[in-house]
C-alpha cells in the first residue's frame, strides 16, 4: 500500500511542474498588459511605463522571470499582487477556507442525496421515481449555474424571505475567525443564534454548488448499480434467500460504488469551477471570484499562484481518492 | 498578534453597541473589495470609497454634490501674486483616530501633511516603496512633479507649496483622494516596529469616520469619530457589505440587510423607482462618451465631413437601447454638472440628410470608415459594441460604410494613441478632480496628440484659451475661457459627443441626508436614518 501511495506522489512531481509553467505562460499569452490596464483612459507616459515594468521586474527577459518564479515557489514565496500588494499566499489563505465550507457542503449535499437516489432508481427502474428522479438530474447538470442561483435568492430570500439573500454571516455578528471556517468560528464565538445564522447562510449557496455534482453522481450511481444488479452473483445471492435490503447494501452496493468514487473525485475540480460562479452571485469570499478578478486586471501573480494552489489542491484530492479507490479495490493496488 | 487586535476590537464593539442601545448602523451593499487602505497607492473608485471618503480628509474638499472646492483641513490658504505660492492654515483640532491599534499624542500638524506628499515623490522617504509595487499613479498622472517644487512646513499649523509655473488646476489635485492626509506619528511607529505595510491595512485618519475591521471580499467596518473636527457623525456604525452582482444587491436592499445601494441594473430602475420603501436618487456623472475622429487624415481632417457625420447620428436611440435611459445627450465635451459648462450650446440636429448633402458639398462620396468598439463596459459607455453597430446603422443610411474593430482593452488604449491611427475611435473620460482643465487640456489640447488626445487634434485657438485658463486664479475668468473653448470645439467637431451616464442611488426611505458626489464617489457624512 505504501508503495502505492509514494508512486502516486511520484506523477504529481512533474504534474506541479507542468502546472507551474502553464500558469505562467497562460496569462502571460493572454494580450494585455497589467500596467497599462492599470492606467487605463488616462494612459501613462513612456518613461513612467519602463519605471514601473523595471519596479514590477517585468523589463527582464522571460526565462529569467520564470526561473526567478520556480525558485520562489520552492521557498513558498508565490510573490505579491500587483493589484493589493499583499502576499498571494497570504490571500489565498484568507479566502480559501470560505470555499473549502461552501465545497465541502455542496459535496455533502450531493452524496448523500445522489447515492440514495441513484440507488432507488437503479431498483425501481423504468417507475414513475426513476423517471423524475433522472429527469431531474438532467435538468440539474443542463441548469446555468448564475441563473439558478439568482432564480433560488428571488424566490427563497426575495419572495418567502426564509434564507438571506447573500454572505456567509449576518451583519449583526461580529467575531474574531480564527479557523477561517464560518460553522466552527460562529460556535466558538459563543454568540447566541451566530451558527444558525452560518447555516442558513450556507444553505442556498450550498444547494446550488450542489446541483450539478448532485446530478452527476446520481447519474453515475444509478447505472453502476444496475450494471451489478445484472451481475451472477447478485442473482445467487439473492438464490440464497438474502433479504432484498441485504442483497443490495452488502453485495450489490460495495461494488457500485468504485466508478462513483472516481466519479466524486472528479467532481472536486468541477466544484472549483463552480465555485468562481456561485461565490460571485452568493458574494461569497472565496478564492473564486478572486480569480476572477484578478485575471482582469492581468494581476500576474495572483493567477499564476492562485492556478498553482488549486491545482496543488485538486492533485491531492485525487491523490486521496487514488488511496481510497486503493482501499476499496484491491485489484487496483498489485496491478 | 493580529488575533489580538481583532478580539479586542470585536469587544470594543460589543461594548460600544451594548452601552448605546439605540446605536445607529447604516449598512451599505458596497459594488466591490477595496485594493487597500491607503488612497494614494491606488485609482479604484471602489478603493476610494471605503478610505479616503471615510477614513481621511484632505488640505481641501470638494463641497459635497459639487466640483466647488471649499476648506478641509486647512482653515484657509493664500496665492501668491505670481501663483507660484500656496500657503495653507490648518485646522489646530483636527484629532486623529484613537483605536485599538493606534493612540496619536497629538492633533494634526504640517509634519502630517508634509509627510503624506513627501512619501509620493521622495525615493528617500522610508514610505516611498513601503508596500512592493507601490506606483502611486495619481500622484504621477496627474503631474505633480512637474508641478510642484517642494513642500516645506512653515511651522505647526502652516504649510506652504510652491509650483514650477502657475498652474490654477493645483487646488482640486489637493481635493482629490490621493492627497488624504495621514499621521506621521503612526507610520512612525509602525516603522519603528518593522511594520510600515499595517499603514495600508489598518488606517488612521483624521476623517469621520474610523477603522473598525475588514474581512476581505466580505465586510468592512468602520465607527463614527468621536472626536471629529466637524462633529460626530449621527450614524455610530457604518458598515460596507461586499456585494459584487447588481441583482443580488438589489435582493439585499429589497430585503433591508442594506440600507444604501450603489450602481443598479439598468433593466431594474423602474421598478425600484416604483417600490414605496426605497428613494431613488439621480444625478449625471462627471464624465462623457465620445467618437474621435483622426482629424489629421483624410477625409475627417476637414472640419464639415465630422460635422456632417455628427449630424447623422441618432444619439437619443443610443440612449434609449445603449444607456437603457440611465444616460444623456452630450453636446459639450464637458459634462453638465461641471463648472463652465456652456449651456447655449447647440447639439448638431439628427438629419440624414441634410447630413448627406454636407458631404456631397464636401466631395466625399463611398466613404468607408473603421469604427473602434471598446470591449470593456464603461459607465460613459456600457456597450460599446452595441453603439458602434448603431451608428453604422445610421452612417449607412448616408452612404457611409462602417467597419467595426476591437482590441483587447490595453491594445485598444495603446493603439488608439497613434497619430496614423485609421478610423474613429469609441471612447470616454471620467473626471479625476472636477476641473475643465482635466477634460479639455487632457483631452483635446496639442501636449496630447499621439496620446489622450484620440482625435489628433490640436487647434492652436482653442489650445491657447485652454492653456490661459490654466493660470488664472478666479473661477469666473477661467470658466469665461474654457466656454469660448466649447464653442470652438463644437464649431470644429474633432469628436461627435455622445452621452453621459446618469447615476442612480436606490436607498431606504427613512436614510436622509445623502448627497451624489457628482465625481463619483460615495460619502456617508451628514446621512442618518430616520426613526
Amino acid at each position: 500500500m505504501l508503495r502505492f501511495i509514494l508512486s502516486r506522489i511520484g506523477v504529481l512531481v512533474p504534474t506541479f511542474v507542468g502546472v507551474a509553467i502553464v500558469a505562467f505562460a497562460f496569462i502571460r499569452l493572454l494580450p494585455g498588459d497589467p500596467i497599462i490596464l492599470m492606467s487605463g483612459e488616462r494612459g501613462i507616459s513612456e518613461e513612467r511605463y519602463a519605471q514601473l515594468q523595471a519596479m514590477l521586474g517585468y523589463d527582464r527577459p522571460l526565462p529569467v522571470q520564470f526561473w526567478d518564479y520556480l525558485t520562489g515557489l520552492l521557498q513558498g514565496d508565490f510573490g505579491n499582487s500587483i493589484v493589493t500588494n499583499r502576499p498571494v499566499l497570504e490571500e489565498f489563505m484568507t479566502l480559501f477556507p470560505a470555499t473549502i465550507e461552501l465545497s465541502l457542503v455542496a459535496i455533502t449535499l450531493a452524496v448523500l442525496i445522489g447515492i440514495p437516489a441513484g440507488i432507488l432508481a437503479a431498483i425501481k427502474r423504468g417507475s414513475w421515481f426513476d423517471q423524475v428522479t433522472m429527469g431531474a438530474a438532467l435538468t440539474g447538470y443542463s441548469m446555468p449555474i448564475f441563473w439558478w442561483g439568482l432564480l433560488l435568492i428571488i424566490f427563497f430570500s426575495g419572495y418567502l424571505q426564509w434564507t438571506p439573500v447573500s454572505g456567509r454571516m449576518s451583519l449583526m455578528f461580529y467575531f474574531d475567525q480564527p479557523t477561517g471556517f464560518m460553522l466552527i468560528d460562529s460556535l466558538l464565538s459563543g454568540q447566541e443564534g451566530a451558527f444558525k445564522s452560518a447555516v442558513s447562510h450556507l444553505i442556498l449557496p450550498g444547494v446550488v454548488l450542489a446541483t450539478i455534482p448532485l446530478a452527476v453522481i446520481a447519474r453515475q450511481t444509478r447505472s453502476a448499480m444496475l450494471e451489478v444488479l445484472g451481475e451472477d452473483y447478485v442473482r445467487t445471492a439473492r438464490a440464497k434467500g438474502l433479504s432484498a435490503f441485504r442483497v443490495v447494501s452488502v453485495h450489490a452496493l460495495r461494488n457500485a460504488l468504485i466508478p462513483v468514487v472516481t466519479t466524486i473525485g472528479l467532481q472536486i475540480g468541477v466544484l472549483m469551477a463552480g465555485a468562481i460562479l456561485t461565490e460571485t452571485i452568493f458574494s461569497w469570499p472565496g478564492i473564486g471570484k478572486w480569480m476572477v478578478d484578478s485575471v482582469y486586471r492581468r494581476d500576474y501573480p495572483v493567477v499564476q499562484g492562485g492556478l498553482i494552489l488549486i491545482a496543488l489542491v485538486v492533485m491531492i484530492v485525487n491523490l486521496i481518492v487514488d488511496v481510497l479507490y486503493g482501499l476499496i479495490n484491491p485489484r487496483v493496488r498489485t496491478r | 498578534m493580529r488575533l489580538t487586535t481583532r478580539l479586542l476590537a470585536a469587544t470594543a464593539l460589543t461594548l460600544a453597541l451594548g452601552t448605546a442601545a439605540s446605536a445607529k448602523t447604516l449598512v451599505y451593499c458596497s459594488e466591490g473589495s477595496p485594493e487597500g487602505f491607503d488612497p494614494a497607492l491606488y485609482t479604484a473608485g471602489t478603493t476610494f470609497d471605503a478610505s479616503s471618503k471615510t477614513i481621511y480628509n484632505r488640505l481641501v474638499e470638494f463641497e459635497l454634490g459639487t466640483t466647488n472646492i471649499k476648506p478641509g483641513l486647512a482653515e484657509s490658504w493664500e496665492v501668491s501674486d505670481d501663483g507660484l505660492e500656496y500657503t495653507f492654515n490648518l485646522r489646530p483640532d483636527a484629532q486623529f483616530h484613537t483605536t485599538d491599534f493606534f493612540t496619536p499624542s497629538r492633533p494634526l500638524t504640517a509634519d502630517d501633511v508634509v509627510f503624506s506628499f513627501d512619501r509620493q515623490n521622495n525615493a528617500e522617504n522610508p514610505y516611498n516603496e513601503y508596500v512592493t509595487g507601490a506606483a502611486w499613479e495619481y500622484w504621477n498622472s496627474m503631474s505633480m512633479p512637474d508641478i510642484l517644487k517642494s513642500i516645506e512646513k512653515v511651522d505647526d499649523q502652516t504649510v506652504k507649496f510652491t509650483l514650477n509655473e502657475p498652474y490654477a488646476p493645483f487646488l482640486a489635485n489637493l481635493a482629490m483622494d490621493f492627497a488624504s492626509i495621514a499621521s506621521k506619528e503612526y507610520a512612525d511607529q509602525l516603522a519603528e516596529a518593522g511594520n510600515e505595510a499595517q499603514l495600508n491595512q489598518q488606517p488612521i485618519g483624521t476623517g469621520p469616520f474610523q477603522f473598525v475591521a475588514y474581512q476581505p471580499d466580505a465586510v468592512i467596518r468602520y465607527r463614527a469619530h468621536p472626536d471629529y473636527w466637524n462633529g460626530k457623525e449621527a450614524i455610530d456604525d457604518l458598515v460596507f457589505a461586499i456585494t459584487t452582482d447588481a441583482s443580488v444587491r438589489q435582493q439585499r436592499l429589497l430585503a433591508n440587510e442594506c440600507q444604501v445601494m450603489p450602481y443598479p441594473n439598468p433593466a431594474d430602475i423602474e421598478s425600484l423607482k416604483g417600490n414605496e420603501n426605497l428613494t431613488v436618487m439621480e444625478q449625471e456623472g462627471l464624465n462623457v462618451g465620445y467618437l474621435a475622429y483622426n482629424t489629421q487624415i483624410a477625409p475627417f481632417d476637414n472640419a464639415q465631413v465630422r460635422k456632417a457625420l455628427n449630424m447623422a447620428i441618432n444619439k437619443q436611440a443610443i440612449i434609449d437601447v445603449v444607456f437603457q435611459g440611465s444616460g444623456e445627450i452630450a453636446k459639450n465635451p464637458i459634462p453638465p454638472t461641471m463648472w463652465s459648462y456652456r449651456e447655449e450650446t447647440e447639439d448638431d440636429a439628427y438629419d440624414p440628410e441634410a447630413a448627406q448633402q454636407m458631404l456631397e458639398e464636401a466631395g466625399v462620396t463611398d466613404l468607408s470608415m473603421e469604427v473602434w468598439a471598446m470591449p470593456v463596459q464603461r459607465p460613459y459607455n456600457p456597450n460599446a459594441r452595441r453603439m458602434a453597430e448603431l451608428i453604422q446603422a445610421d452612417f449607412s443610411k448616408i452612404g457611409v460604410d462602417v467597419e467595426i474593430v476591437s482590441y483587447e482593452w490595453g491594445e485598444y488604449l495603446e493603439r488608439s494613441k497613434a497619430e496614423d491611427r485609421e478610423g474613429a475611435v469609441l471612447l470616454g473620460w471620467t473626471g479625476d478632480n472636477g476641473d475643465p482643465d482635466n477634460f479639455l487640456a487632457v483631452l483635446l489640447g496639442c501636449d496630447a496628440v499621439g496620446n489622450a488626445n484620440r482625435a489628433q487634434w490640436c487647434n492652436e485657438e482653442f489650445d491657447a484659451k485652454v492653456t490661459e485658463a490654466k493660470r488664472l486664479d478666479t473661477q469666473e475668468e477661467r470658466a469665461a475661457l474654457y466656454k469660448e473653448a466649447q464653442a470652438i470645439f463644437k464649431e470644429e467637431a474633432p469628436w461627435a459627443t455622445i452621452a453621459h451616464s446618469v447615476t442612480f442611488m436606490p436607498m431606504q426611505k427613512n436614510v436622509t441626508g445623502y448627497v451624489q458626489d457628482p465625481l463619483g464617489g460615495h460619502w456617508f457624512t451628514g446621512v442618518d436614518i430616520a426613526e
